[in-house]
């Protein structure tokens, strides 16, 4: 079952990578017994094949591409090639409201209480002003959690991404001790998934579905980035704070506004945090400064 | 009058039935292991959830009695290797007590480990998929290779003994007369089979010592190769080691007592024994006791912001309590106590064993939690209960049935094979009546 699944699921793979050049329009999704029974209309489209060929192909066989099936885990472990990816977080638009958490929290299916991103109210010393400052993984170029790792269940990827296998890690959380920004968490009891998506086969890129005993984390969304899309706390975020990008192309954005990865960095004095660890983070902090929003700790109201 | 001497000394160091007491001991050991047996059902069953351990404390008390253990294996290489190969001759009837000490504990450290494992079935990945590069890995090669080495420690040592119980036929019954014969029937006292036995054992005395050195140094680089405040200390091999000898060394007081008032050993484990190894208690008490200096003083002198929190934790914190218990039990107290003659008396050095051996447990316990509990980033955006520690009763069971277990392999050790090397104390007691 497992694997005529998973044939299939390369197959749809390797065809689909090159009809995912092709345009979308109306119409099912793509399945091979199907294709049989489209007619040609005769309206030829132009089109650019994966080789840099152009190609004329009939309309009527134009199919949306449907949901990307993820990548085997093989092809997961190596990355995108030619890609570098980092991220960038401006902490003058920050207000806490969260919705890059609840989105994250969704797509993922983490266990309720847990969070792979966490916004922190932040205060470097007393008379210094609060601020809000959002963490994902850090995605390092140095990454502790890896290096410690027994059994090669966190790697990290050509592409500058750190990813577990749920299905080879042992549980043993030594990753969780060397993550200095405590950005890992763990599956303590059975994760309360609904059985449709608990019965998938696990994807490193999409990190679903969580396993019980398994170590989680954020994972820079890379099934969304393959697609061309944007990881989910960038797109929810409704204040643009979250910058997604490739440094190589050097150039980031928040879906709305696209920058110089490097000019942004250098015209807003750009930092990672825990510089000194040597971990070398893919994460860019903005600071605090010109800020759009005073900060309010409604949770210590409530504490209150 | 040589010859009548040998046969009480066989008589008095023969292995004895359980008695009254011996059955009670036994059943309540077995009583513990089978709670934490079933407290580990539960856990398989239900996951690591039933533990108090979350995302910020994601080790306790399995971890630390992992490294207890590991700790307290350490001294098989001290009293049979480093004695021995100083020649030092007084610890020979303690040499079999320290390598069972040693054997049981390294191998209940290996089990605890599995127990902390959040799915132990897929242990064999660790062999499939190992990576060199990962200190779990260097501590799961030189902890294998120190059982294996210890067992030996404790098999070679055995060969002329059991060849004396085979003789014994009628006492030892069917079972153990079988197992006797297993272990050692082809040992005929030959001159040369104790000249490649006493060679092995000397080759095997000077390998332990640095393997031993390894599987604690290693363990403190579980923590020492993190960042964390209270780990990140290139002190922490050495304070390890030191620790480990230390308890060790208190776990050996306690056995001897109990030994020697049990089966009525006092011509063997003699009070001159606990003088000695009160002395050596004492000595290791204040060797724990420098590096504990180094470890707390020197950070504390300086407060770096993120040690500060920890530090202060330990001193004066939620911690503290436990802390200052640690401290004194495991190391100022013993001392007070050992370094009067009056202390180095078998009951007095007893209970000062007592409290090294419960000390040095919270003492890792202390070493474990805490730092965790103190983060670079502040604990944030996690349900309550994960900011705190406190174990739960199946932590408990697990850990107190692992402890039971292992006393259990000791007491069916002694019940089994002679817990004082026969033959090596007749050969002792000959030259001593020579010279």
């Amino acid at each position: 079952m497992n694997t005529k699944e998973n044939s299939r699921r390369e197959f749809l793979a390797t065809t689909l990578l090159a009809g995912a050049a092709l345009a979308g329009c109306g119409g099912n999704p793509f399945t091979p017994d199907e294709v049989t029974d489209v007619k040609p209309s005769g309206e030829m489209v132009k089109l650019l094949s994966v080789d840099g060929e152009i190609i004329e192909v009939d309309k009527a066989f134009l199919k949306p591409v449907p949901e990307m099936p993820p990548v085997p885990n093989s092809e997961a472990r190596v990355g995108i090639p030619g890609k570098k990816f980092a991220m960038v977080i401006d902490l003058s638009r920050c207000k806490s409201v969260k919705k890059c958490q609840s989105a994250c929290n969704h797509m993922h299916h983490i266990h309720p209480g847990q969070n792979w991103i966490k916004v922190y109210p932040m205060q470097e010393s007393e008379k210094t002003a609060p601020y809000w400052q959002p963490t994902t993984c850090m995605h390092c170029d140095e990454p502790p959690c890896v290096k410690v790792c027994p059994v090669d269940a966190t790697f990290k990827r050509k592409d500058g991404i750190v990813l577990i296998d749920s299905d080879r890690c042992v549980g043993c959380r030594f990753c969780m001790a060397a993550c200095p920004y405590s950005s890992r968490v763990f599956n303590w009891e059975e994760p309360q998934i609904e059985k449709e998506i608990a019965d998938k086969p696990y994807s490193c890129e999409t990190s679903v579905p969580q396993k019980k005993g398994t170590v989680g984390k954020c994972d820079f969304c890379p099934d969304m980035v393959r697609q061309g899309g944007l990881p989910h706390c960038v797109s929810a975020c409704p204040n643009g704070v979250f910058f997604f990008g490739d440094i190589l192309e050097d150039s980031v954005t928040n879906g709305s506004e696209t920058f110089r990865f490097s000019e942004l960095i250098k015209d807003k004095s750009g930092y990672r945090l825990m510089e000194d660890l040597g971990t070398k983070p893919s994460v860019y902090y903005l600071p605090p400064v010109n800020r759009n929003f005073p900060f309010e700790n409604s949770e210590e109201k409530e504490k209150a | 009058m040589e010859k009548l001497a040998e046969n009480k000394i066989i008589e008095d160091l023969l292995p004895q039935k359980f008695g009254k007491q011996g059955q009670i001991w036994v059943i309540s050991l077995l009583a513990v292991c089978a709670l934490g047996f079933y407290a580990y059902c539960r856990q398989l069953y239900y996951g690591l959830e039933v533990t108090a351990l979350r995302d910020y404390a994601s080790w306790g008390i399995y971890i630390s009695n992992f490294v207890f253990f590991v700790a307290i294996s350490l001294v098989g290489s001290l009293i049979t290797a480093v004695l021995r190969l100083t020649d030092v001759h007084w610890s020979t009837p303690l040499t079999r007590i320290a390598e069972i000490i040693a054997v049981s504990a390294i191998s209940f450290a290996g089990l605890i480990i599995i127990v902390d494992m959040g799915r132990p079935d897929r242990f064999y990945n660790l062999f499939t998929h190992g990576r060199l590069q990962s200190p779990i890995i260097w501590d799961v090669i030189v902890i294998t290779t120190y059982l294996f080495i210890s067992l030996l420690l404790l098999y070679f040592p055995l060969l002329p003994d059991l060849k004396i119980m085979i003789g014994y036929k009628e006492r030892n019954g069917k079972y153990l007369q079988k197992l006797y014969e297993f272990l050692g029937s082809f040992w005929k006292n030959k001159p040369e089979q104790f000249k490649i036995t006493d060679k092995a054992i000397n080759i095997l005395s000077v390998t332990i010592i640095p393997v031993a050195f390894a599987i604690h140094t290693v363990t403190s680089w579980l923590f020492a190769t993190t960042y964390r405040p209270g780990w990140d200390s290139t002190n922490f091999g050495a304070y390890f080691i030191s620790g480990a000898f230390l308890v060790g060394a208190g776990g050996v007081l306690i056995a001897m007592y109990v030994f020697r008032t049990h089966y009525k050993l006092e011509k063997y484990i003699t009070d001159d024994h606990f003088n000695k190894m009160g002395k050596i208690v004492v000595l290791l008490a204040l060797v724990y006791l420098y590096f504990n200096i180094n470890e707390f003083l020197v950070p504390a002198f300086k407060m770096k912001k993120a040690e500060e929190e920890h530090l202060m934790g330990l001193f004066t914190g939620e911690f503290s309590p436990i802390f200052w218990f640690a401290i004194s039990a495991s190391m100022l107290v013993p001392i007070l106590i050992l370094v009067t003659k009056k202390g180095r008396t078998p009951k007095w050095a007893f209970f000062a064993g007592i409290l090294v051996v419960v000390g040095s447990w919270f003492k890792r316990f202390l070493i474990v939690t805490p730092t965790l509990l103190h983060p670079f980033l502040p604990m944030h955006d996690v349900p309550k209960n994960y900011m705190h520690y406190f174990p739960t009763w199946e932590e408990w069971a697990i850990a107190g049935g692992s402890l039971a277990g292992a006393l259990l392999v000791i007491t069916f050790f002694a019940r089994i094979f002679p817990i004082i090397p026969i033959h090596e104390t007749i050969i002792e007691t000959e030259s001593h009546e020579k010279a």
